[in-house]
């Protein structure tokens, strides 16, 4: 079991570093922030350009591999550079990291909770009204890209916003300016950002609620004829005791897994939410750095990114372990 | 199978000459399996209702632009962000363009791009797992640690890096979408052509000293062809979001031409004071990807022996009445 987890971990090493360095290059090679610098009026003269993208080392004018050992010996050393304008990338990392994680937090239980939910109910109502109302509802989501879920929660909630004639939801940002200071004082900030929470949370929310419900419908009805579940039955449990207590456990084990996993992707799928509400999260942060050129923060997103992806494989890969009997015997 | 494919074929046959339909029966005309897989996927409702969804949208996209009045290059001075009428079907921008005729043209890409980068990328995905699976050792492992490495590599970064470089020609987003939509295929395909690598008919044909590549052209890859069909059906609707999301943050189809994509970018600022602007865009974007999938699933049910059979509606557990207990 440990002997697996150490392979493992290690081939996943080299995968991040491979993957991160294959990003670093591209980005490198590829975006141009020197042309944000001729935007600029008056236009800086060439030399003094030349020196500030050498000392932010994302001069174009350096050889890659150059400029590829100066970024690899820091990230080593736990520093993924600076941005175009020269602020330090970690500090920014991490300030960006916790807004993702916020937004992110919530939504992704929210719909997994609600989709395993739905999914059960759904399967054990096989062919029935319920079934295929649930059914239909996360396919038709599940057809909607991210973009038009956003906007159309935007629209309804500027219905609902106009027929109540309160500001129930906000859809811009992750706070207005001075709602702390409001006669609720802290409280009444506090209730600001749960507005500003709400629909973005319920985007993705919605969006992971179908992918849950399909999956978790369709195990569901794997375990409903089995072998076990009968035999519950036959020694005497009512049925909604026997699929809970004996057919749900079973069927849950390969979503907690698929959970794990889906949530390393969203660190970066979430990228269409923030950018739609406004959210300055790492998503957000990646889009926009790849519009101003900014190497090193491209490179550092996606190093973190590939990470997650890879760290949350091999969480999926310990809960299996640890929630599987079947594989536990086998690896032991 | 065979036979009720028989006795469905007698009566169309005979229908005319219904006295000596019994004598002249003669040897059973067995439907190829081509046929019968055909008529297995006309009795799935998911499949017909994505097939015909699918076709009249493929109608909608290409013969539309014929009987549109309006161009898409077209612009009417007379008629600024006007809601739909009978002269512009879906109403006008901002600059006064016809609605219609953009949104067509969205579609006529998003089902190119689409259709295009399921095949190209379910074809190399068929190929390396073919071929890693088969010929297993060193070639294997090479291939699967690619397959790794680029799972790895986010696509959205790599295609928003390229992007500038491909400036206004979308086409080159077909192979680049294709790159990075191949790989969780291989994996399955490679599982299944080590099981089938054994196989007698597999090892006849190596003994009898069949090449490689025609071993797996022609005794491995057939083998695969349901999974393969299936993939490409539901790698259409997973390029169409790829494509239209792409598009949606300008790194794809660029402003001066359209994309579904570019359309809802658009029209999602101002989408309540006009509506037409983004719904007719989102809703056949939402719609095409809803006849993909239908026909996707659909194609699973029948074609894909794998698959579990649930779509179906399968008898009712009755435990109630069986054990005779409470419920």
């Amino acid at each position: 079991m440990t002997t697996f987890l150490l392979r493992r971990l290690a081939g996943h090493a080299v995968l991040v570093v491979l993957a991160a360095s294959a990003a670093y290059l591209l980005a490198a090679a590829a975006l141009d922030p020197r042309s944000n610098y001729a935007d600029r009026s008056p236009r800086p003269p060439d030399a003094v350009v030349d020196a500030e993208l050498t000392r932010l080392n994302l001069n174009d004018e350096t050889p890659l591999p150059q400029r590829y050992a100066v970024w690899a010996r820091g990230v080593l050393h736990g520093d993924f550079g600076r941005t175009w304008q020269g602020e330090p990338v970690n500090d920014e990392l991490w300030r960006r990291l916790r807004v993702s994680l916020r937004l992110l937090a919530a939504g992704a239980v929210l719909g997994g909770v609600l989709g395993v939910l739905l999914g059960v109910y759904a399967a054990s109502r096989n062919g029935r009204m319920p079934d295929r109302l649930i059914t239909f509802g996360s396919f038709l989501l599940l057809a909607m890209p991210v973009f038009v879920l956003a906007v159309l929660l935007q629209l309804a909630a500027r219905q609902v916003n106009e027929f109540t004639g309160l500001r129930l939801f906000e859809w811009v940002g992750e706070s207005s300016p001075g709602a702390g200071e409001g006669p609720f004082g802290p409280l009444g900030g506090f209730g600001d950002r749960i507005r500003h929470l709400l629909l973005p949370t319920a985007t993705i929310a919605l969006a992971q609620f179908s992918l849950y419900c399909r999956y978790q419908r369709a195990m569901m009805l794997d375990v409903l004829d089995a072998d076990f579940v009968r035999t519950a039955r036959a020694k005497g449990l009512r049925r909604r005791d026997a699929l809970l207590r004996h057919g749900l456990r079973t069927a849950l084990i390969p979503m907690t897994t698929y959970f794990a996993y889906t949530f390393g992707l969203l660190l970066l799928g979430a990228m269409f939410t923030e950018k739609i509400f406004g959210w300055h999260g790492l998503g957000e942060w990646l889009v926009d750095s790849i519009t101003r050129g900014d190497v090193n923060v491209v490179a550092a997103v996606n190093c973190f990114a590939a990470a997650a992806v890879l760290l949350a494989g091999l969480l999926s890969d310990v809960a299996y372990v640890v929630l599987d009997p079947r594989v536990r015997r086998r690896a032991a | 199978m065979s036979g009720n494919g028989a006795r469905g074929r007698g009566p169309q046959g005979g229908g005319h000459t219904r006295g000596d339909g019994m004598s002249d029966a003669g040897p059973l005309d067995l439907p190829s399996p081509r046929a019968l897989a055909a008529r297995r996927v006309l009795g799935n409702a998911r499949a017909v209702t994505g097939l015909v969804l699918l076709g009249l949208l493929f109608l909608l996209a290409f013969a539309g632009p014929l009987v549109s009045p309006w161009g898409h290059d077209e612009i009417d001075f007379t008629a600024f962000r006007r809601p739909p009428s009978p002269e512009h079907w879906f109403g006008t921008t901002g600059s006064g363009r016809d609605v219609f005729a953009l949104t067509v043209r969205g579609m006529q890409k998003s089902l190119l791009i689409g259709l295009c980068v399921a095949v190209l990328s379910t074809g190399l995905a068929a190929v390396v797992g073919a071929v890693a699976g088969y010929l297993g050792g060193w070639v294997d492992r090479l291939l699967m640690w690619g397959v790794d490495l680029l799972l790895v590599l986010p696509w959205f970064l790599v295609v928003a890096v390229l992007s500038p470089a491909l400036g206004g020609r979308w086409p080159l987003l077909i192979p680049l979408l294709a790159a990075f939509m191949w790989m969780v295929t291989a994996r399955m395909v490679r599982g299944m052509t080590l099981s089938l690598r054994h196989r007698e008919y597999v090892l006849a044909a190596r003994f009898l000293g069949v090449s490689t590549p025609r071993i797996i052209a022609r005794h491995i890859l057939p083998n695969l062809a349901s999974l393969l069909i299936v993939d490409a059906s539901l790698g259409v609707s997973v390029a169409i979001i790829a494509e239209s999301a792409l598009s949606y943050f300008g790194y794809g189809v660029r402003p001066p031409d359209t994309s579904l994509g570019t359309l809802i970018a658009d029209g999602s600022g101002t989408a309540l004071a006009y509506p037409w602007l983004f719904g007719f865009a989102g809703g056949l974007l939402v719609l095409i990807v809803v006849a993909v999938n239908l026909t996707g699933d659909g194609l699973r049910d029948v074609l894909d022996p794998a698959a579990p059979q649930h779509p179906r509606p399968r008898p009712r557990p009755r435990t109630p009445r069986r054990y005779g207990g409470r419920t």
